[in-house]
């Protein structure tokens, strides 16, 4: 097996595990951080298949995406964290509950 | 005679895309200037929409390099009749909810407001960001580019929900954004797996180089579970409703009649133009299936609502539903044409109707406090001008001839009976039905005589005129079909007549 295919390997078994943890949690924190590990995944997917092999340079492409995905990554997780905040202040709770609509 | 090539072309996509980018910046750092920059951008993206329609009129689809760089490197940006119908959309309700929102949000509004706290001055910023994320989706040329508009969208979209405070919002903004989150991470993957199979991000040499190959298949599967997530088709969703009813009027405004729409233009983009070759007709008629059941879910549960922005946020759930059978429809031999025109009607006349339906109710809302469909008898005696709107907006909604909505049914149904697949059909005609029924069960409280008329605040004339402008240009695209219907054709993935059976 080589580095790439192993480590593509991992990164989707990380999207995954972030799906399941994204479903299975309640808690607002546990469900962001579960949003991050999923990101991560792709991430790491993305530099497995830039490297390539040994022989031959990686391709700079998928680099110049992880970079922009993390831009956005780190925006949506302050968004997130904010409005997470904002629920706990709200209603006190740090969960959503079943019914959105009032 | 000048030589074509040597007639120096404007950018027109670089201005659409960066005009709302960069009074976005401006009306974040000028709170005060707000609702100004709003209506210069509006006033500013007409000349600029205007001189790309004309481009692409007269020479076909145009492909432009960002800085000259072009693909691998820089970015590309293409319009072609769809991007134009897209664009079309967005700034005809854009314009309409900016001068809504600047009667909305002005001081005397302000002081009585009749929600929770809602701070007008980042309305703006964040609007105009929207607006930047739609135009940059509808022009952007490659699979990488479309996933960073798609997030931009998500982020100020779930930012506008949250502007409302109170409980119900952030809750609806938070559950918005992590549904929002999961689309888009699928959608990446997706990208990733193309990038892995393909070795390149553009959409044209994508479509040129797909084949029924796994990673294809995965790369489908994963892009159009995210979008399907982001477009809120049934069972995927549950978070519209709250969303989109909680929102401040022009917000829900925006999301209802844009944002969902611009994850499924991505869809039609995907399965028409690069996934042409991979796509089986037995994935077409899941989305079908998913579609015709969004119709009866979303319009039992719009008969059902008590409140009258969440019967208008069912509606779309509803309404979103006959846009997924465009894929199975588009199926039929030799109706190709006639169900992608047919879609891109239905997203045009929807998008009017819709932005009418809910910038009436926005409006009634704010007149009286509160709108609890049961205790709004009588209303249309103080509100005839939005109350008049919001029936045109129902007929568009409804399909009733002559407007947008019928004529795009009416394409939709075309496309049924003459490609032989009659079922889909009597989904179209049992979905009018119930359109019917939940537009008229609130009709019979508002336009019924009452003594005693709920006191009603007062409001800025734009916020009646608007929703009027909107509702009768969903009514004038049922009267003006022949120049819509050329510029869908321009560079149309979908070949065929219009009509097999001629015109009505």
């Amino acid at each position: 097996m080589s580095v790439s295919t192993l480590y593509s390997l991992v990164g989707s078994s990380l999207f995954c595990l972030g799906l399941y943890g994204l479903i299975a949690y309640g808690h607002l924190l546990r469900k962001i951080l579960a949003i991050n590990v999923m990101g991560t995944g792709v991430f790491l997917i993305l530099v497995a298949l830039a490297y390539g092999s040994r022989e031959i340079s990686p391709d700079p492409v998928p680099h110049a995406m992880v970079l922009t995905g993390l831009v956005v990554s780190v925006s949506a997780t302050a968004l997130a964290l904010a409005l997470a905040c904002r629920v706990q202040e709200n209603t006190g709770s740090t969960k959503l509950t079943e019914d959105g609509s009032d | 005679m000048v030589p074509t090539d040597m007639v120096p072309v404007i950018a027109w996509p670089v201005w659409i895309i960066f005009l709302p980018l960069v009074m976005a910046i401006f009306a974040f750092l000028f709170r005060r200037r707000g609702a100004q920059l709003g209506i210069v951008t509006a006033l500013g993206l007409v000349p600029a929409l205007s001189g790309l329609t004309w481009q692409v009129l007269g020479n076909g689809p145009q492909q432009y390099a960002v800085g000259g760089w072009g693909v691998p490197l820089g970015i590309d940006l293409y319009a072609d009749g769809l991007s134009i119908i897209m664009l079309t959309m967005t700034a005809l309700v854009g314009i309409g909810t900016t001068i809504y929102a600047r009667g909305y949000y002005s001081p005397t509004g302000e002081a009585k407001g009749t929600h929770h706290h809602q701070d007008p001055s980042l309305f703006w910023p964040l609007w105009l960001l929207l607006w930047a994320a739609l135009n940059g989706l509808f022009l952007s040329a490659d699979v990488f580019n479309l996933y960073v508009a798609l997030e931009l969208l998500g982020l100020s979209s779930v930012a506008l929900v949250a502007l409302a405070g109170g409980p119900s919002a952030v809750a609806a903004a938070m559950r918005y954004l992590l549904v929002s989150l999961l689309g888009s991470l699928s959608y990446l993957l997706g990208v990733a797996l193309l990038y892995f199979a393909y070795g390149n991000l553009s959409l044209g040499l994508l479509a040129q180089s797909m084949t029924s190959f796994p990673a294809s298949f995965a790369a489908i599967a994963l892009m159009t579970a995210g979008l399907t997530m982001k477009t809120a088709l049934f069972p995927l969703h549950f978070w519209l409703p709250p969303a989109h009813a909680n929102a401040p009027a022009p917000v829900s405004t925006v999301l209802s009649a844009l944002v969902v729409k611009a994850s499924f233009y991505l869809l039609l983009r995907l399965w028409f133009q690069v996934f042409m070759n991979a796509v089986t007709p037995s994935a077409a008629l899941l989305l079908g299936i998913l579609g015709a059941a969004a119709i009866f879910w979303g319009s039992v549960q719009a008969l059902l609502a008590q409140r009258l922005k969440l019967l208008v946020a069912y509606s779309t759930v509803a309404q979103l539903g006959y846009l997924f059978l465009v894929f199975p429809l588009a199926q039929g031999k030799g109706t190709g044409f006639s169900a992608w025109s047919g879609g891109l009607y239905f997203i045009l006349s929807h998008a009017c109707a819709k932005a009418a339906a809910f910038l009436a109710a926005g409006t009634v809302l704010y007149g009286f406090g509160h709108d609890r469909i049961d205790e709004l008898a009588g209303i249309t005696q103080r509100l005839p001008v939005t109350m008049f709107a919001f029936a045109i907006a129902g007929v568009s909604l409804i399909g009733l001839p002559p407007s947008g909505g019928f004529i795009a049914k009416w394409l939709l149904l075309n496309a049924a009976l003459a490609g032989g697949q009659w079922w889909w059909a009597i989904v179209i005609i049992l979905g009018g039905l119930l359109a019917a029924a939940y537009v008229f069960r609130f009709f019979s409280r508002a336009f019924s005589y009452v003594e005693e008329v709920p006191v009603c605040r007062d409001l800025p004339w734009s916020m009646e005129l608007t929703a009027l402008a909107l509702a009768l240009a969903a009514m004038a695209l049922g009267m003006i079909f022949t120049q819509p219907l050329a510029v869908m054709e321009i560079a149309a993935p979908l070949s065929g007549p219009v009509l097999t059976g001629g015109l009505p």
